[in-house]
C-alpha cells in the first residue's frame, strides 16, 4: 500500500494497486461528533475528483464526501449500514467509506501529504 | 448529587406516566357510542380485522395527558426567550373567539351565503395585514412561515416565467445567516442558492452582494430584522439594486414583530414577505404548530397570488377558488381549502385588541426589552455586535473560552434554573450563538431575574464550577438524553413484540 | 395595554439603563424616510369585551354545522369531538409551548409525538410515520416528491378520484419543482385506467381511498403493477375516520400514506388549521419530509424521546434538505391522538361502523326521493348522488331551508360534466330527524 494522502475536505485516500480507498480523516470524525448515518454511492458510479459521493451524518450536522479522486467506484464499506460508529472509533481503517477504480492517478498528487494535511489543519483550529 | 428513589418512580408532583400502548387496552374506551344496528354493509369486503389501538377510560386519558403536560415548559409557566421564535404570552380571549361555533364549527365548502362572517373575517385580516405592511396584496392561505415563504417564492418564480426569463433567471441570493428554511425554499423550486457573506457588522456586505447581482438572479432572500437581531442598514440599497438588476425582493417576516407599527415593509421595497401570525400576532406555538404564515405580495407580484381568493361579489364576498391558468394569473393552489381560519381568528382578536397604537407598542417593548438585556449582560456574556439590536439580543461564546463549558452546557444549566434555553448555535455566523429574544410580554422584575440568573452562570462558569454545567440538567423531568443512541438504535414507534424482548432480555 | 406588563417608569429606567434618551434611538437602524412617526391608518386598542363583541358579530353571520341538519363532507368531516380532547389542547403546557427542541422540559409533547406516530403507523398499515405535517393535501404533494426522490424519476400519475384541491396542490409543487405530472380525467365510476399513463419515467401513482367521489377501492391489484413498473404506489385517505374499518393502504401495498386527520379530535373550522398524517415503509425513512420523534435513554438510563433524524431537515441540511417544512401540526395531532386514546382500536371500529350505517341510512332515504340517483356501488360515509338539476342550485335552495345538503361537485371540478352530481356525508354526529328534515327539504326543492 501506498503513502496515504488527504484532501482539504478531510477525506484520505490510500492506494493499492489502481483501487483507491477513500474514508474520512481523525480530525473530521472528531469535529463532527457520534456519526450515526453514512450514505455511500453504489458500486459502479462513475465520480470525478470533487464529485459528492456521499454523505455523513451526526446528530447535529450532515457533511457531504466528495471524491478526492476520480474513478468508477467499486464497492462501499459494507459495515458501515449496521455501525456508523466504525467511522468513529477506527477512521483510517475499519471506517473506510468506498473504494475507487482509480482512473487518473495523477490527481494525486495534487493532494496533501501527512505532514501537509497535520499543517494545514493545525492552521484550522 | 444523591438522589432519593421511590418505590412508584413518582417524584412528588412530578409523576412518571408510561406509553399509551402500555396502560390501555383495545376494549376499552373512554367514548360512548349508540349501538349498531346491523345494516347490511356497502364496504365491498375490503375491510380490517382489527385495530390494534389502546383505549382508555376519560379519566385515564384525562390523567395520561395532564401528566405529560407537566413534563413540558411553557410561556405560561416562564420566560422562554428562544431568539427568531418569538414566544410571547397567548392571550386566552383568541382562543375563546376561536371556538365560537360560528367560527370553529363550519364548513370550508359550505355555501358562501352561509358563511359570509367568515368571508368577512378574512377580509378584515387582510385588511389590517395589507395596511401594516404597506403591501396591496396578501395570500392567507399559507400553512405555516415555511409554507408563507414557499408562496412568496413560487409567486416570485411565476412572475420570472410570465417574463419569460425563467430559463436564465435562477439563482437566489441567501445571506449565510438565513434561517435554514430560505436555502430550503429557493431548493424545492428549482433555484440554485448563492450565499451572501455577511459584514463585521453583522448585516449583508452591501458591496459583495452588488458584485454577486445579475442578469441571473432571480431574487434575494433577506431576513430583516436579521437573524443576529440587527436592522439591515442599507435595506433600501439592497431592494434598489435588486431590482435594477431584474430579481425581486423576498423579505422573511419572521421578525416582524419588532417592526409592526415603526415600518411597514412596503415602504423598503419588499416584494413579497410572509408574517407567522403565530409570531408577531400571537396565535399559540403549540408544541410545533399549527402555525399560519399569511404572504404579502407587492404590485409587482399581487396578480401571482395563489387561489383562493376572497372578493366582494353580487350578493356579499365570495370566494374564487379556480383560475384560469394562463400565465399572469394566480399561480395555482398551496392548500386544500382556504388557510388556517383558526389562527385567522385569533391573530385579528389579538389585533383588534392591541389596535394600530398598541402594536406599535408591541415593537417598541420587544426592542426594548432586548436591548435592556443586550446592555445588562454584555461585558458579563460576550456580543459579537454592537447595539442597539432590535427585538433579540445574540451573543457569542467568547466569555466560555477556556471553561470548559461550551454553549450546549450552559443552556442546560439554564434549565435548572427553571428557564427554557435561548437559540443556541443560530445564526451559523457567531460562534456558539446565543440569541435572546425576551418579547413584549415580559416585565421589567421577570426580565431583571432572568439577568441575575445569566450572571450567576457566567461567574459559576468562570469559577470553575463546570459540574453545574456539563451535568445539567438535574432537575429536569430527565437528565440529558443520548441524541446519538436514537439515531443509531431507531425506534419510531411502539412494538409491543419488541417491548417484550427487551424486558425479558433486561 | 393588559397584555404589556412594562409601565412607563420601567420604560425610564430601562432606557437609562441602556443609554439612550427616548424609544425612538433603538430605531436608528431604520432609514430616516422609512420610520412611521404615528399609528398607521387602523383602529385603536379595545377592550377584551368590546373585541368580544365585534368578533361576535361576525361569527353570528354565519351558520354552524351544528345548527342545521349537515351533510358536507369532501375531505372536511363533522365527527363529535369529546369535551376532555379541547380541554387537553388548551392545557398551557401544551398550547403555549413550542417545538421540542429541548428534549429535558419538553418530554410531554415528545411522549404523545411518538405515541401519535405509533398510532398512525398501525392505523395506516405502515411501518413508520412522522410527527405530522400541515394538512393532507400538503402531506400528499410532499409524498410525490418524496416520491421523485426515492425513485429518481421525474412523474406522477394522479387518478382522477383524489380530491381535486389536492391535484391542485400536488401540481402546484410539482409544477414549480420542475416535475412532470398526469392527471387523469375525473370520472365517478367503472374501472379507471391509471397504468396506460405509467412508464420508466414514473416515480409514482397516487389515489385516495375512499376515492373523492365516496367509493371504496382496494389497490392491491394497482400497487402490484406499479411495483413492477418501479414506481411506487401513494394512497391518500381524507376521511381518518374510515381507516377503522377499511383495508388498510398498507395491506394493499401501499408505499406512502398521506392522510388528513382532522376527523379525530379537530372541528371543521372553516378548512384549518388540521393535520396531515404521512407514512411510509420504513427503507424510505431517510427520504421522509417533516420531523419524527425517536424513543431512547438519558443519562441515568431512564425512557425518554427526542427529535431524531433532524439531518434531513432545513435547518440543518439547508438546499439539501428533504423539505423546506419547519414544523408540523403539533397541537391538532395532540387533539388526534387523545381523541384516538379515546376511542381505542375497538371504539374507533365501531365508531367507523356507525358512521357507515347512517351513511347507508341516509343513501337509501335520499335514493328513495324521485329524480334522486345515487351513484356508489360501495362507499364508507359518504357518497354521490346525481339529481335531475345542477347540484348548486339545489345547495343553494337547500341552505334557505336550514339544510347543509352537501358539496356540489362543481365546486371543486367547474368543467367536468359534473353539474347535477352533489357529495353528501353523513356521520354519526347526523341524527334520524336531520336526515329526515333533509329527506324532506330535498323532495320539496326537487319537486
Amino acid at each position: 500500500m501506498s503513502a496515504v494522502k488527504f484532501t482539504k475536505d478531510h477525506e484520505w485516500v490510500s492506494l493499492d494497486g489502481d483501487t483507491a480507498t477513500v474514508g474520512i480523516t481523525a480530525y473530521a470524525q472528531e469535529q463532527l461528533g457520534d456519526v450515526v448515518f453514512v450514505e455511500m454511492p453504489e458500486a459502479g458510479k462513475t465520480v470525478s475528483q470533487g464529485d459528492e459521493a456521499g454523505v455523513v451524518e451526526s446528530v447535529k450536522a450532515a457533511s457531504e464526501v466528495y471524491a478526492p479522486v476520480s474513478g468508477e467506484v467499486v464497492e462501499a464499506n459494507p459495515e458501515l449500514e449496521d455501525n456508523p460508529a466504525l467511522v468513529n472509533q477506527d477512521p483510517l481503517a475499519g471506517g473506510w467509506f468506498f473504494r475507487l477504480r482509480l482512473s487518473n492517478a495523477g490527481e494525486l498528487d495534487g493532494l496533501m501529504d501527512e505532514a501537509a494535511y497535520k499543517a494545514y489543519i493545525e492552521e484550522l483550529d | 448529587m444523591s438522589e432519593k428513589t421511590t418505590f412508584t418512580s413518582h417524584r412528588g408532583l412530578e409523576l412518571r406516566e408510561d406509553l399509551i400502548f402500555e396502560i390501555g387496552a383495545r376494549d376499552r374506551s373512554g367514548v360512548d357510542l349508540a349501538p349498531l344496528r346491523g345494516v347490511r354493509d356497502r364496504l365491498g369486503g375490503i375491510t380490517r380485522e382489527v385495530v390494534d389501538l389502546p383505549g382508555l377510560a376519560e379519566p385515564e386519558v384525562m390523567r395520561h395527558y395532564v401528566r405529560l403536560s407537566q413534563k413540558n415548559h411553557a410561556i405560561d409557566m416562564g420566560l422562554y426567550p428562544l431568539g427568531s421564535c418569538t414566544m410571547k404570552h397567548n392571550p386566552r380571549l383568541n382562543e375563546k373567539m376561536a371556538r365560537l361555533p360560528g367560527f370553529a364549527d363550519i364548513h370550508p365548502l359550505q355555501p358562501a351565503s352561509t358563511v359570509q362572517g367568515a368571508l368577512r373575517l378574512m377580509d378584515e385580516l387582510a385588511h389590517w395585514l395589507k395596511t401594516l405592511t404597506g403591501m396591496p396584496e396578501v395570500a392567507l392561505s399559507p400553512k405555516a412561515g415555511a409554507h408563507g415563504e414557499l408562496c412568496g417564492m413560487m409567486a416570485i418564480r411565476a412572475a420570472i416565467k410570465a417574463r419569460g426569463e425563467i430559463q436564465r433567471r435562477m439563482r437566489v441570493l441567501v445571506p449565510e445567516s438565513a434561517h435554514g428554511t430560505n436555502p430550503a425554499t429557493a431548493a424545492l423550486l428549482g433555484f440554485s442558492v448563492d450565499e451572501i457573506p455577511a459584514s463585521d457588522d453583522g448585516r449583508v456586505d452591501l458591496e459583495a452582494f452588488r458584485d454577486k447581482l445579475g442578469d441571473d438572479v432571480a431574487a434575494i432572500m433577506l431576513t430583516n430584522p436579521n437573524t443576529c437581531g440587527l436592522f439591515e442598514r442599507d435595506i433600501i440599497a439592497i431592494a434598489d439594486a435588486v431590482h435594477e438588476a431584474g430579481g425581486y425582493f423576498y423579505c422573511d417576516g419572521a421578525n416582524f414583530n419588532a417592526i409592526v407599527g415603526r415600518v411597514r415593509p412596503g415602504d423598503l421595497g419588499i416584494d413579497a414577505m410572509h408574517i407567522n401570525l403565530h409570531k408577531t400576532f400571537s396565535t399559540p406555538h403549540g408544541g410545533g404548530g399549527p402555525g399560519a404564515g399569511p404572504t404579502v405580495l407587492s404590485e409587482r407580484l399581487a396578480a401571482f397570488a395563489p387561489l383562493p381568493r376572497v372578493v366582494a361579489g353580487k350578493s356579499g364576498l365570495e370566494l374564487v377558488e379556480h383560475g384560469d391558468q394562463t400565465e399572469g394569473g394566480p399561480f395555482g393552489r398551496m392548500v386544500a381549502f382556504h388557510g388556517q381560519m383558526g389562527m385567522f381568528v385569533r391573530a385579528l382578536a389579538y389585533m383588534m385588541s392591541h389596535g394600530a397604537d398598541g402594536l406599535r407598542q408591541v415593537a417598541d417593548d420587544a426592542v426594548l426589552n432586548a436591548n435592556y438585556i443586550l446592555a445588562e449582560l454584555n461585558g458579563t456574556m460576550t456580543a459579537p455586535y454592537l447595539g442597539p439590536c432590535m427585538h433579540e439580543a445574540l451573543f457569542d461564546d467568547a466569555f466560555l473560552k477556556d471553561t470548559g463549558i461550551e454553549t450546549l452546557d450552559f443552556a442546560k444549566a439554564m434549565i435548572d434554573e427553571g428557564y427554557h434555553p435561548m437559540t443556541m448555535y443560530f445564526p451559523l455566523v457567531v460562534h456558539g450563538a446565543m440569541l435572546i429574544e425576551p418579547t413584549e410580554t415580559e416585565s421589567k422584575a421577570s426580565l431583571d431575574l432572568f439577568i441575575a440568573t445569566l450572571r450567576d452562570l457566567v461567574a459559576s462558569a468562570k469559577a470553575g464550577d463546570t459540574e453545574r454545567f456539563t451535568t445539567a440538567p438535574q432537575l429536569a423531568p430527565t437528565k440529558r438524553l443520548d441524541e446519538t443512541r436514537a439515531a443509531r438504535q431507531l425506534v419510531l414507534r411502539y412494538r409491543s413484540t419488541e417491548k417484550k424482548q427487551v424486558r425479558a432480555a433486561e | 395595554m393588559r397584555y404589556l406588563p412594562l409601565n412607563d417608569a420601567d420604560r425610564a429606567t430601562m432606557l437609562e439603563r441602556i443609554g439612550v434618551e427616548n424609544i425612538d434611538a433603538l430605531f436608528c437602524d431604520v432609514p430616516a424616510e422609512a420610520r412611521l412617526d404615528g399609528p398607521v391608518d387602523l383602529p385603536i386598542h379595545k377592550s377584551e369585551m368590546q373585541v368580544e363583541r365585534d368578533m361576535h358579530a361576525m361569527a353570528s353571520q354565519n351558520m354552524p354545522a351544528g345548527s342545521a341538519p349537515f351533510f358536507c363532507g369532501a375531505g372536511a368531516y363533522r365527527h363529535h369531538v369529546p369535551a376532555t380532547v379541547d380541554h387537553i389542547i388548551q392545557r398551557s403546557e401544551f398550547l403555549t409551548s413550542y417545538t421540542p427542541y429541548q428534549p429535558e422540559i419538553t418530554q410531554g409533547t415528545l411522549q404523545y409525538l411518538f405515541e401519535f406516530q405509533s398510532q398512525v403507523a398501525e392505523l395506516t398499515g405502515m411501518e413508520v410515520a412522522n410527527a405530522s405535517m400541515y394538512d393532507g393535501s400538503t402531506a400528499a404533494g410532499e409524498a410525490v416528491l418524496m416520491a421523485h426522490r426515492v425513485t429518481r424519476r421525474n412523474h406522477a400519475v394522479v387518478s382522477g378520484r383524489v380530491h381535486p384541491q389536492y391535484v391542485d396542490v400536488i401540481a402546484n409543487l410539482s409544477d414549480m419543482g420542475g416535475f412532470g405530472l398526469t392527471h387523469v380525467p375525473p370520472t365517478i365510476q367503472g374501472a379507471e385506467d391509471l397504468l396506460s399513463s405509467v412508464d420508466e419515467n414514473t416515480a409514482c401513482v397516487v389515489v385516495q381511498n375512499p376515492d373523492f367521489f365516496g367509493s371504496v377501492n382496494d389497490y392491491t391489484e394497482l400497487a402490484e403493477a406499479v411495483h413492477a413498473r418501479g414506481a411506487l404506489l401513494i394512497v391518500v385517505v381524507t376521511e381518518s375516520v374510515s381507516l377503522g374499518v377499511l383495508k388498510t393502504p398498507g395491506t394493499m401495498g401501499a408505499d406512502i400514506v398521506v392522510g388528513e386527520g382532522q376527523s379525530l379530535g379537530n372541528g371543521l373550522n372553516f378548512g384549518g388549521p388540521y393535520v396531515g398524517l404521512f407514512a411510509a415503509r420504513e427503507k424510505f425513512l431517510r427520504q421522509m419530509p417533516g420531523r419524527l420523534c425517536g424513543e431512547t435513554v438519558d443519562a441515568d438510563g431512564k425512557r425518554g424521546f427526542v427529535l431524531t433524524l433532524s439531518t434531513r431537515e432545513q435547518h440543518i441540511r439547508r438546499d439539501k434538505a428533504t423539505s423546506n417544512i419547519c414544523t408540523n401540526s403539533g397541537l391538532c395531532s395532540l387533539a388526534f391522538t387523545a381523541h384516538l386514546s379515546l376511542l381505542g382500536g375497538n371504539g374507533l371500529q365501531h365508531l367507523a361502523r356507525l358512521n357507515h350505517e347512517q351513511a347507508v341510512d341516509l343513501a337509501g332515504r335520499l335514493g328513495a326521493i324521485d329524480g334522486v340517483k345515487p351513484i356508489n356501488e360501495t362507499f364508507f360515509n359518504e357518497f354521490t348522488i346525481e339529481l335531475p338539476q345542477p347540484a348548486d342550485m339545489v345547495v343553494e335552495a337547500l341552505a334557505v331551508r336550514g339544510v347543509l345538503g352537501g358539496v356540489p361537485v362543481s365546486r371543486l371540478i367547474p368543467d367536468g360534466g359534473f353539474e347535477n352530481y352533489l357529495l353528501v356525508a353523513a356521520t354519526e354526529t347526523c341524527a334520524p330527524e336531520d336526515m329526515a328534515a333533509y329527506g324532506a327539504a330535498l323532495k320539496e326543492v326537487l319537486s
